[in-house]
């Protein structure tokens, strides 16, 4: 007696359609998985076995194979728990074949038999919708990250649960998709922050123009406080945006229960400690590293400098394409990941450069390797940079400054407006780039970054045209000249 | 061999010692040779020449006034002579080559090496308008005890030398050394007499070392004009105001926009406008005037 159900592979972010067949013989009771499974997957024989008899039905003591279709492909982790059991159930004909018909499966099952949420749900639903089928068998808290593919879910708390429903005895409740996006809320206000104008204003113009940033200064200055309170101030997502982050946050496993959808521009902060795989994305079936779980987001990198130079120079690609590919025997898996690259670092290893109340200690070897890990090619990624100093006590005991909401409009409305048409430069503001590219030592690419992110500073003023006026502001952003030299 | 070893700038010239320029021949010790790299005539090691060196691990201030020093001096026509060395040394010959000027650099090691590597595309522009030269053969490392006898010849080149900063026991207190026994004129900067950097400087200025305060302090000893430096540029309005606050010290662009009560999107702008102006700079974050206050208000 054979029967079949279908799930889903994650190849990348790509869901492979499944099919999960079982088969059941006359012989000594047995049961085998084949079809490429992988550790967790194949200690499903154990889940399964107990989910189905503690749901009080009945295990076939018969010889069971069951075959995960097509065989070359890899089959990692325990979302196929369920759709085996499914299977195992139809074949020893305790639900028809028949009412399996149009539905997809994927869950992990718990040793009770209750069903439990796995990761890349979305992505499992978006390929059971393109192949047609219409509804998902899925755990009841996975069901509103299902329903956002535009399938019907099944959601389940317990095994029994997909039996009854199978036999026509029990019918979920209806799910009613949300329809507004989520207001994002929580996320750390500018307000906090006293002082520190200059870094504001850089901050500002980084969400306008999309530009990358890096804060460089003595600790303790505010560095890091600043970089979090960029997704604040950033445009919200829009739905197929917020729709692409919360495929890629799925299928890493990191969406909260309950919410699904993710409407907040992302902030990822990996530390310096992170190997290059985690930040780029890799193991043997790829899976997304941070750079991609920042995608319309932000990419945190606190103490640039303390980051392995090979990780630093492993984010050019994506830095350049806004994706990064990930090569494997079996294939290749591409990640979006076009995210805003925020940075912080120390002027000097001490860190004491910078501070007018410290005497820095620093050689000037040591000095000098410090800088040198930051190649030119790497600092020429950063549109902006921004010399953060330590603010004056006077600074700190200021009155409150301008919150998030007020910025954002601003940004918003700039957005807007470099959407519709990026202002040109007018004569004066091109007199003055040529005049800056013969006496400072600006490289061509450099000359390119200050051009941008003049447009940016014109379009934030409303002007319809770059003037000197907003290019100067855009030249005082660049490279400091020692970094530039020591890189 | 790489393909630039072979580039005729890299091509090494020799000057036998009755060759040398008549400054350098009258030293206490003068070198048997002088090595050169570089395409200009070895006759600019005859013109009117100044020293300008100092500590290695300089502070943001010593840059700048180096870098300005080299720059206005090197204007004014005088070739500017150094040690291709971190900090004040490659800041004066930066300075002179911002300015088109001429500039020398003098090498503690064999002259086919750039020491230190990382100032191997200065030496390259210097070659251009200027010379290194060195006394030793290709090949020769550089080593700690050959940088005094470097140092003898770079004071040995010039009738005038300029200290920036100098720590207590300082290379750069060698040179003055040097250029006292040969009789040449000594400047030493000064500097806060509670930092370190300065405390050479400031020994020299207690012994009798003339205090330097503008570049015409220089300019004056060879009799050429003090006007030769461009006079302040015109800024807008914002600009003035930013420099004016600047005469009374480096401040952050934060203090300085609450000082001037500019917004920060119009203050960035007018830092850079002072900046491309050469009439301010940024280290650290701070910003700083770069010319003394005298020669804005004059």
């Amino acid at each position: 007696m054979l029967a079949r159900t279908i799930t889903h592979a994650l190849v990348g972010l790509d869901a492979r359609r499944v099919e999960v067949e079982a088969h059941l013989q006359n012989g000594l009771p047995a049961f085998a998985i084949v079809g490429l499974p992988d550790r967790a997957c194949q200690e499903a024989k154990q889940r399964v076995r107990s989910g189905i008899t503690s749901a009080e039905l009945n295990w076939p003591d018969r010889r069971l194979t069951v075959n995960l279709a097509p065989a070359e492909l890899r089959k990692e982790g325990s979302g196929f728990d369920l759709p085996i059991a499914l299977a195992v159930l139809a074949a020893s004909r305790q639900v028809t074949e028949e009412s399996l018909r149009g539905h997809a499966s994927v869950g992990e099952l718990a040793l009770d038999g209750r069903v439990r949420p796995v990761a890349g749900v979305l992505a499992a639903a978006e390929g059971a919708k393109e192949q047609g089928l219409s509804r998902l068998f899925c755990a009841a808290s996975s069901a509103p990250e299902a329903a956002l593919a535009g399938i019907e879910p099944v959601p389940l708390h317990h095994l029994a649960e997909a039996a009854s429903y199978l036999r026509g005895e029990w019918q979920p409740e209806p799910f009613d998709e949300p329809d507004d996006l989520p207001v994002p809320e929580g996320l750390p206000d500018l307000a906090d922050v006293r002082g520190q104008e200059r870094a504001r204003r850089a901050l500002e113009l980084a969400a306008a123009g999309g530009h990358n940033l890096l804060l460089a200064g003595p600790p303790g200055t505010g560095k890091t406080m600043l970089a979090r309170r960029l997704p604040g101030i950033l445009p919200p997502l829009t739905r197929d945006e917020a729709l692409e982050v919360t495929r890629i946050h799925s299928v890493a496993g990191l969406l909260p229960p309950g919410r699904p959808l993710v409407a907040a521009p992302p902030f990822r902060a990996p530390h310096h400690t992170a190997s290059a795989p985690a930040i780029v994305g890799g193991g043997s079936g790829p899976r997304p590293g941070e750079a991609s779980l920042a995608h319309r987001g932000v990419l945190f990198l606190d103490e640039l400098a303390e980051f392995p130079r090979p990780t630093l120079e492993a984010l050019r690609q994506p830095l350049e394409d806004g994706a990064i590919s990930i090569a494997r025997v079996e294939g290749k898996a591409t990640f979006p990941a076009r995210f805003q690259l925020v940075a912080t670092m120390n002027l000097c290893p001490c860190g004491a450069r910078g501070d007018p109340a410290a005497e820095c200690s620093c050689s000037t070897q040591r000095l000098a390797t410090y800088r040198d890990k930051l190649s030119r090619a790497l600092l020429d990624r950063f549109d902006l940079l921004v010399t953060v100093p330590r603010p004056r006590a006077l600074e700190l005991a200021a009155a409150p400054s301008e919150a998030s909401e007020l910025v954002r409009k601003r940004v918003v409305a700039a957005r807007e407006r470099l959407r519709e048409r990026r202002p040109p430069r007018n004569e004066a503001a091109d007199a003055l780039l040529s005049r800056a590219v013969e006496r400072l030592p600006l490289s061509a690419r450099g000359r390119a970054r200050v051009a941008r992110v003049s447009a940016t500073v014109a379009a934030l003023a409303g002007a319809e045209e770059v003037g000197p006026e907003h290019l100067a502001e855009a030249l005082s952003f660049r490279t400091p000249t020692e970094l530039a030299a020591a890189a | 061999m790489s393909a630039a070893a072979v580039e005729p700038i890299r091509a090494v010239r020799r000057l036998r010692r009755r060759d040398l320029p008549e400054l350098l021949q009258q030293i206490h010790d003068p070198p048997r040779s002088l090595f050169l790299r570089g395409g200009p005539d070895p006759e600019i090691l005859a013109r009117p020449a100044v020293a300008i060196v100092g500590a290695r691990a300089c502070s943001p201030y010593g840059a700048q006034v180096a870098r300005m020093l080299g720059r206005e001096l090197a204007a004014a026509g005088l070739v500017v002579v150094s040690g291709l060395a971190r900090g004040i040394d490659g800041e004066a010959h930066r300075g002179a080559l911002d300015a088109g000027g001429v500039t020398v650099a003098v090498l503690g090691c064999g002259i086919d090496r750039d020491y230190p590597a990382a100032h191997s595309e200065l030496a390259r522009r210097i070659c251009e308008r200027g010379l290194v030269v060195s006394e030793y053969e290709p090949g020769v490392e550089p080593a700690p005890w050959r940088f005094p006898a470097r140092n003898r010849i770079i004071a040995g080149l010039t009738a005038v030398t300029v200290i920036v900063e100098a720590r207590e026991r300082s290379g750069a207190l060698i040179t003055a050394d040097f250029a006292l026994e040969d009789g040449r004129e000594v400047f030493a900067v000064p500097g806060e007499i509670t930092g370190t950097l300065s405390t050479g400087t400031n020994r020299l200025l207690r012994q009798g070392a003339t205090p330097l305060t503008t570049a015409d302090d220089v300019l004056e000893l060879f009799g050429l004009a003090a006007s030769q430096r461009a006079r302040a540029p015109t800024v807008g309005p914002s600009a003035t105001a930013v420099l004016e606050r600047l005469a009374d010290g480096a401040a952050s662009a934060d203090e300085l926009s609450r000082t001037t009560g500019l917004d920060p999107g119009p203050l960035a702008a007018a830092l850079a406008e002072l900046e491309l102006a050469r009439l301010a700079s940024e280290a650290d974050g701070r910003y700083r005037a770069v010319v003394p206050p005298l020669a804005s208000t004059t």
